[in-house]
């Protein structure tokens, strides 16, 4: 068996290290390991985006990342962005804007928007298609998650009058 | 899915990486961004036994100009190339080109070294450096050395490429101001290769063409060039027969593989359409 490497990263702002084989996908080490069950296994194929995590910054498919690819590294996923029992304003858009039906792709999507209004924190309606283009969504018809996004947006920037 | 056991090795400069490559031969292969390797590695049409990943190497990164030319780090990502306002300025096309590939999750990690080095007649960027007269900077334990694009790609999964080698910059002419340009991709959906796509560089002198390069992507085992399509053009008008006649004689050097993308017919009929496309928007772009 190949030998195993101990990888340190920051989940969530937390320090963890795990023990793991080289072809462990950061997504198995997130869920499996980790006990951090919002990233989802959708395709594992790296197409539909539900298991979107962000990485030093970046929206990536963890089940396309390799764990040992992440020493040093910054994980965020859907568990880190409640803030003391506050809904993030992505999450509160989602709700508000009925952003989700069945829900197994809203993890990767509240994950993927939030690096999309870091970038851009004002996005018109075309960039959000643009940017959210690598997550599904089977139930919503993507109408609502872009209106999420929008109430979001404008919750964290305002637009002044 | 799960990749076949591998060792994993992450160096931080390129003599490091050279040596591993050496010691391991046959045995290794390169992890640029991961977003070709990786799937192929779950599905195990690969199964390398030690992984030698470039992402923790500094110098690989970055874009620049450098006396005319652009040199591209080969382990820069799409995304760094679609908001480079170097690019965007002096070399657009590339910028349109990247813009088309996959998704933005994919565009994080995927490396415009390992779409080029890879030898999928799929990726995008094998066609756009064609037309652009780029060359590939290849590093070896004996040396380095410089390979044009024209002549690089050799068949599905086949370059000039020697198991030795690294890619390590991508150079790129920077272009005259007046070269009308245009990527017309068509794909199924986002993230999907292209069912045809086309490229072109256009230069006009008056109202007649005075240069121009067209490539076309996933419509045979490498990316082509249309030489005879290009050859009807110069010192002519572009016009609506000019350019019917390029399409016709660009759709004639097509070989495409059979998939669910269509049949070999209909991809040879895109990558003509796409073709006509393309120049018609490439002369619109010459008149900035």
């Amino acid at each position: 068996m190949a030998r195993k490497l101990t990888v340190s990263f920051k989940l969530n702002g937390k320090p963890v290290d795990v023990v793991v084989e080289p072809r462990e996908l950061l997504i198995h080490t997130l869920r499996e390991r980790l006990q951090h069950t919002g990233p989802h296994i959708g395709c594992e194929t790296s197409h539909c985006g539900a298991c979107t995590v962000d990485l030093n910054g970046m929206s990536v498919k963890s089940c396309t990342v390799l764990t040992v690819q992440c020493q040093d590294a910054e994980v965020l996923t859907v568990e880190g962005f409640e803030q003391g029992g506050v809904l993030h304003a992505l999450q509160e858009g989602f709700t508000m804007a009925h952003g989700l039906q069945c829900g197994y792709c809203t993890p990767g999507m509240i994950t993927r928007a939030y690096r999309l209004l870091k970038e851009n924190p004002s996005p018109t309606e075309e960039d959000i298609r643009y940017w959210m283009a690598g997550n599904l969504c089977r139930c919503t018809g993507y109408q609502n998650i872009v209106k999420a996004v929008r109430y979001a947006a404008e919750k964290i920037s305002p637009v002044r009058a | 899915m799960i990749p076949r056991e591998f060792e994993y090795h992450a160096p931080q400069n390129i003599p490091d990486a050279l040596g591993l490559l050496e010691q391991f031969g046959d045995e290794a292969k390169l992890l640029a961004g991961g977003h070709s390797l990786l799937p192929m590695m779950k599905m195990r049409f690969a199964q390398p036994g030690h992984l030698i990943d470039l992402g923790r190497i500094r110098e690989l990164k970055g874009i620049r100009e450098d006396a005319g030319t652009l040199r591209i780090g080969a382990m820069t990502t799409e995304n760094e190339i679609i908001w480079s306002k170097l690019l965007q300025d002096k070399c657009p096309l590339l910028v349109e080109g990247a813009r088309l590939i996959a998704d933005p999750q994919v565009r994080y990690k995927g490396t415009i070294g390992g779409d080029v080095s890879h030898g999928d007649p799929g990726n995008d960027h094998p066609a756009l450096m064609l037309v652009v007269d780029a060359s590939f900077v290849l590093k070896s334990s004996s040396g380095e050395r410089v390979v044009p694009a024209d002549g690089f790609f050799l068949g599905t999964y086949a370059t000039a490429m020697s198991p030795g080698e690294i890619m390590t910059e991508i150079r790129i002419p920077v272009p005259a101001l007046n070269t009308g340009y245009c990527y017309a991709k068509l794909k199924r959906k986002v993230g999907d290769f292209a069912t045809a796509a086309a490229a072109v560089t256009l230069r006009m002198q008056g109202e007649k063409v005075q240069q121009v390069a067209i490539a076309l992507t996933n419509v045979g085992a490498t990316p082509l060039r249309a030489r005879a399509a290009e050859d009807s053009l110069r010192g002519k008008p572009l016009d609506d027969t000019s350019i019917a006649e390029a399409a016709r004689l660009a759709m004639s050097i097509c070989d495409p593989a059979l998939d669910q993308r269509g049949d070999a017919e209909y991809k040879t009929a895109m990558a003509g359409e796409m073709t006509q496309r393309a120049l018609r928007t490439a002369r619109l772009r010459t008149r900035r």
